[in-house]
């Protein structure tokens, strides 16, 4: 299904990657935003807030992140494609709804452009410290799923894939850009409407008698039913059962919060995305993911200058992670390394995948500027060793 | 996984809402009666006031597909599971942030909150009064039992001062809120208090909350018996409406700054508060029209769903206008809001 033209700005623009953000967002079909304004993320809805009149879309700026969050999500039931967006202070406020949306199965994007944490950290500088709160930060089981863009067109193309994802798999989406990408300024290509792919919501067809709200398709993703078309429906952030009831029994936890968790899970290889470089003969394959995989080719070329093998996995979706590919890679290879702006998220998922076949390096970067690449290749260099 | 998904009982479509030829309760047809009975004590209020916001619903002719419930968490939080309509039991305190984005992005939907004292105004209490300054198109009902019931019995932002709860055993002397001011300072365009004694008048309330626009604020006082009434031994269920029957006044119009309830003193009821003030949505469609003229194109009152064109290339820049603005097309559940494409 085509894009609406009223949200696609076509052309060729000279744009940040908030901006893009923002720009992917009303070509997505994106009409409803809710933010409060915080530091790397605030021009994604400074955009938004200016185009959406043009649009019929509707932006308010809520009185705290939690608002926010909460607000998205009643919106979403509206059948409204909802985002909110913000750094890690917010995301952290944001936390307790973003649990509210993934047991209320709601569509939704959740934009995080991190910053250096933990607390206040560093507002205006880069961190990629927020990826593993991205998947566990709410309490209790579910799964979510993240992307990664690494430029301003990514920022652009890639939030549509995270409307996209939300709509087929009903669940929030953490689109996790970094400040560096959010304040990038690079060239970004919008395509015609009738060009971008877009991924409506599943709407029920079945007339309200005979709808349950709760009961899953194959690929274990239940369909909608929009608040206001007659459904009286019920949901809730409570264990539910296919009708949305409360149901306070070990039973129904067991059957709800599997599929909550298998949606993501077994359909994880559909959802999966990453790209591959050179990892054929590799001694050395180096995971990396936004602005640190720019930076990494610098530190790529001078590896394999000096004669090493290097390979490269960019992750492009976080979350799931691409655990399959990484168990392959780790029986050929003698180390991963991890470089990112945190003191070690990311790279123990590939020391976990890995299983004790290939070591997992971590070159870490606690936050407010980015890798010196030659810290990245006296890490390729030992790991070829 | 699809066998773990199987593992479900069989789940019981909910009945339909025509009367059957048994005698039944009035309401009976706009609650889920497939979870009934409710969690509620005996002698508790909150199911009083859920029989008269169902009676005022009624009366008022409202449409009821096009009705919300958003409820917090607490006792009261539990209203938007009985009542058969689009009903969402959200996060404590975050009923009101809910409903805004239910309301924003489905402008003709009538909204309703439906929480408890803790829940709107002691978590949530940020929200409440922010979309009060806004004159967010919403009506909030709180039912006031002073306590925290749910959780059993703990302080509230609303318990008098001396009186006894879980965590002020020898009496609270934390000041409460006296929410009829908090709401008009806030900037609520309709306010009102009663007592779940006061069922007619109570009703006749929700009738006004119903037709009213802006942010429509109704205060119910009502009593938990199992737990503030016991641990202030002020008796049972009788008792406590006899209780409000002999200390509560009306007093309409009275000012709010004098409505403050003090333990076991008269309990002052009536309508504070009602007038008419643009509402959010109004100031934002009259402004935007007002520096963006014909540019403006208004969430169109059945939603802002996008779905995407399938065909015909052209309807792409043919956005609602202002012909469907503010006007909310009556019954008109159009499948795909402005696109109508699925």
């Amino acid at each position: 299904m085509r894009a609406n033209a009223a949200g696609v700005l076509t052309g060729e623009h000279y744009l940040d990657g908030d901006y893009a953000c923002g720009e992917g967002a009303m070509a997505a079909g994106c009409r409803f935003v809710a933010g409060y304004p915080i530091t790397p993320s605030t021009e994604v809805v400074e955009r938004i807030a200016k185009r959406f009149p043009l649009m019929g879309g509707t932006f308010i700026q809520m009185e705290d992140e939690l608002a926010s969050m909460a607000a998205i999500i009643g919106a979403s039931w509206t059948g409204t494609k909802s985002m909110t967006v913000t750094s890690g202070p917010g995301f952290s406020l944001m936390m307790e709804n973003i649990g509210l949306a993934a047991m209320m199965e709601t569509p939704c994007v959740v934009v995080n452009v991190q910053r250096g944490g933990p607390s206040t950290g560093l507002p205006t500088m880069v961190g990629q410290a927020d990826m593993m709160q991205a998947r566990w930060g709410s309490h209790g089981d579910y799964e979510i799923i993240a992307l990664s863009p690494q430029s301003p067109q990514e920022a652009f193309d890639m939030t549509i894939d995270a409307f996209n994802l939300s709509e087929l798999y009903r669940v929030p989406v953490m689109f996790m850009m970094d400040e560096c990408v959010g304040h990038m300024t690079e060239k970004v290509v919008i395509p015609k409407p009738e060009d971008i792919e877009m991924v409506p919501r599943k709407l029920t067809d079945k007339p309200p008698a005979e709808f349950l709200p709760y009961v899953p398709d194959e690929n274990l993703v239940p369909e909608f039913a929009r608040a206001g078309d007659g459904y009286r429906f019920h949901t809730t952030g409570l264990t539910h059962d296919e009708r949305g009831y409360p149901v306070m029994s070990v039973d129904c936890q067991r059957v709800s919060i599997t599929r909550l968790v298998d949606k993501i899970r077994l359909n994880a290889d559909k959802i999966v995305r990453f790209d591959e470089e050179q990892t054929d003969g590799a001694d050395v394959v180096l995971v990396t993911y936004g602005i640190t995989a720019r930076v990494a080719r610098r530190a790529i070329d001078l590896a394999r200058r000096k004669g090493v093998k290097v390979g490269v996995i960019r992750l492009i979706v976080a979350w799931p992670f691409p655990e399959k590919r990484i168990r392959e890679l780790a029986g050929k290879i003698k180390a991963f390394v991890v470089p990112e702006i945190n003191y070690g998220q990311m790279v123990l998922e590939v020391e976990r995948c890995a299983e004790g076949k290939a070591s997992a390096i971590l070159v870490p970067h606690m936050g407010g500027g980015v890798h010196n690449p030659m810290d990245i290749v006296n890490a390729i260099m030992e790991a070829a060793k | 996984m699809s066998k773990a998904v199987k593992q479900t009982a069989p789940p019981v479509a909910p009945p339909e809402p025509e009367l059957p030829a048994e005698p039944q309760h009035p309401v009976t047809p706009y609650l889920r009666m497939d979870r009934i009975p409710h969690i509620w004590c005996p002698t508790c209020g909150i199911g009083t006031v859920v029989r008269c916001f169902v009676d005022a619903l009624v009366q008022s002719k409202v449409d009821l597909d096009k009705t919300a419930i958003c409820s917090g968490i607490g006792c009261t939080g539990r209203v938007a599971g009985y009542l058969k309509l689009d009903a969402f039991h959200s996060t404590h305190g975050r009923p009101i942030p809910f409903a805004t984005g239910l309301k924003m992005a489905r402008p003709e939907l009538l909204v309703t909150v439906f929480s408890g004292d803790g829940d709107l105004v002691g978590i949530g209490g940020n929200h409440f009064i922010h979309a009060a300054r806004r004159n967010m198109d919403i009506l909030v009902v709180l039912v006031n039992n002073f306590i925290y019931g749910m959780t059993g019995g703990q302080n509230a932002p609303t318990t008098p001062l001396t009186a006894k709860s879980s965590t002020m055993p020898f009496g609270n002397y934390e000041r409460p809120f006296n929410l009829p001011h908090l709401a008009e300072s806030c900037g609520a365009t309709y306010v009102a208090r009663w007592t779940s004694l006061h069922v007619r008048r109570l009703t006749k309330s929700f009738r006004e909350g119903i037709k009213r626009k802006g942010f429509r604020f109704i205060e119910v006082v009502a009593p938990c018996s199992t737990l503030y009434a016991r641990l202030n031994k002020l008796g049972d269920g009788f008792n406590l409406m006899q209780f409000y029957h002999d200390t509560a006044v009306v007093m309409n119009g009275a000012d709010t700054r004098e409505a403050a309830i003090d333990f076991q003193q008269r309990i002052i009821c009536g309508k504070f508060v009602d007038e008419e003030r643009p509402t959010f949505i109004d100031m934002m469609h009259e402004h935007y029209e007002k520096v963006l003229g014909d540019r403006y194109v208004p969430t169109p009152p059945e939603g802002g769903m996008i779905q995407g064109l399938e065909d015909e290339p052209s309807r792409a820049t043919e956005q609602p206008k202002k012909a469907s603005k503010r006007k909310p097309s009556k019954g008109a559940a159009v499948k795909g809001g402005d696109d109508g494409a699925k």
